[in-house]
This record gives structure tokens, sequence and C-alpha cells, in this order.
């Protein structure tokens, strides 16, 4: 986990996508070079993202977990019903 | 029961409403605040990555990603905004799935497997016997 900031949380960087799969990678054939894709059996796409977490804000990525199992889990939005 | 499992929440709201809904409701719902990390994802890049981002609404919808130790998604389940999610199915999910990992794949288990039950040897000689080791239970 990056550190802990007292001022302003650095921007975070979203998807992290592996070197060999950049811009300039070819057009993955499974998804007809469309957006990158998640399947079952595949590595989760790792990612930066700014978080609210211990009543502080820091960044954090799915990486830093490693190593354990995560619920990873996507909501619409806050002050709806989760 | 410890399930050892790290819960992040993921939205596109900003951090800083994650502070304020903690602050002004969750906190309401659960003693001290949901205890688990809430990310914002801005503009949806993480949920486009994903298969959840919903472009029309601007928002992520409800997607939930099970993954292992290996960081390997196992499970997933995506549902539109309506309907909330069942947590003691994810529960169960884990359940299974800790144990397969811990037989190194040896087992499997079936429909509707809870802890304590049996599970199944995975091999050429279940098949056409899994009807003598497991009988289907339908649930109201």
């Amino acid at each position: 986990m990056s550190q802990k900031h007292k001022g302003c949380v650095a921007t975070a960087q979203g998807p992290i996508v592996p070197k060999d799969q950049g811009t300039q990678a070819k057009p993955d054939q499974t998804t007809g070079g469309g957006a990158m894709q998640v399947m079952v059996g595949h590595p989760a796409p790792d990612f930066e993202a700014t978080a609210f977490m211990n009543g502080g804000f820091n960044n954090l990525k799915l990486s830093d977990f490693g190593g354990k199992w995560v619920a990873l889990c996507f909501y619409p939005g806050d002050f709806t019903f989760v | 029961m410890k399930l050892g499992v790290q819960v992040l929440a993921v939205s596109t709201d900003s951090r800083f409403v994650h502070k304020i809904w903690q602050a002004e409701e969750l906190s309401k719902m659960v003693e001290g605040g949901v205890p688990f990390p809430m990310l914002s994802d801005a503009g949806g890049r993480i949920g486009r990555v994903y298969g959840v981002y919903d472009e029309a609404g601007g928002v992520d919808v409800r997607g939930r990603f099970l993954i292992d130790p290996d960081g390997v998604i196992q499970a997933m389940e995506v549902l539109t905004p309506p309907v909330g999610r069942n947590f003691s199915e994810m529960v169960r999910q884990v359940q299974a799935y800790q144990h397969v990992r811990r037989t190194k794949g040896a087992e499997a288990t079936p429909a509707g497997w809870r802890p304590g039950e049996p599970a199944l040897q995975v091999g050429e000689d279940l098949v056409g016997r899994v009807w003598q080791v497991w009988k289907p239970k339908v649930e109201a």
C-alpha cells in the first residue's frame, strides 16, 4: 500500500495494464480488440484507486492484497443499498 | 466464522463522498462504520475493465468478483441496480472455493454444498456415480 499522505492524495492510475498489453499492443483476439474483459479462471486485472479507509484517504492497488482472498464489489453509488 | 476475505467496495463516487456516506449513514447501520476500504472509480475506468461500467448511467453496476490468493478470479456475479446482493451466497461460494483449494483441487463441491457436507472426489471413478454420493436438494 502506498504511503499515507497527510495532505492531498496523489491521483490514482486506474487500471494497470501490463506493459505487453499497452495501447500499442495488437488487438486482443478474445475481445475483438475491445476493452479488456475479465473471465473466471483468469487473473483479475490490477488497478490503483483512491480510497477512504480507516478514517482517512489513501491510494491502494488490488495487487496489495496478493495472498489473500478478495471480494471486489462494485455498486452504483453511495447512499444506495449495497 | 472467519473467512479471511478482504472486501473492497468500489463505486464511481469520490473518496470524499465515501467518507460522508460512512459518517452519515453506514455508521448508523454498522457500529463503527463498514470495516473495509471504499474505493473511488472516478470515470469508471476500472469498471470498464471489469465489464461492469454502465456508460449511459455513468455508474458501475453491482458486480462482485471473488479473487483467490493467486489473484485469479474464481467467481463473479453481476446484477442490474434495482436488486441488491445476497451475501450469504457469496459466503457459501468462498467456503466452497476454500475447500477446493485446501484439497489442491482433488475435491469439487456439488450444487448447494455447505461446509461439513461430503464433497466429490474428482476422477474417472466418479463418472456415472454421482447419484451414489450426492442427492440434490431443492431449497424453497
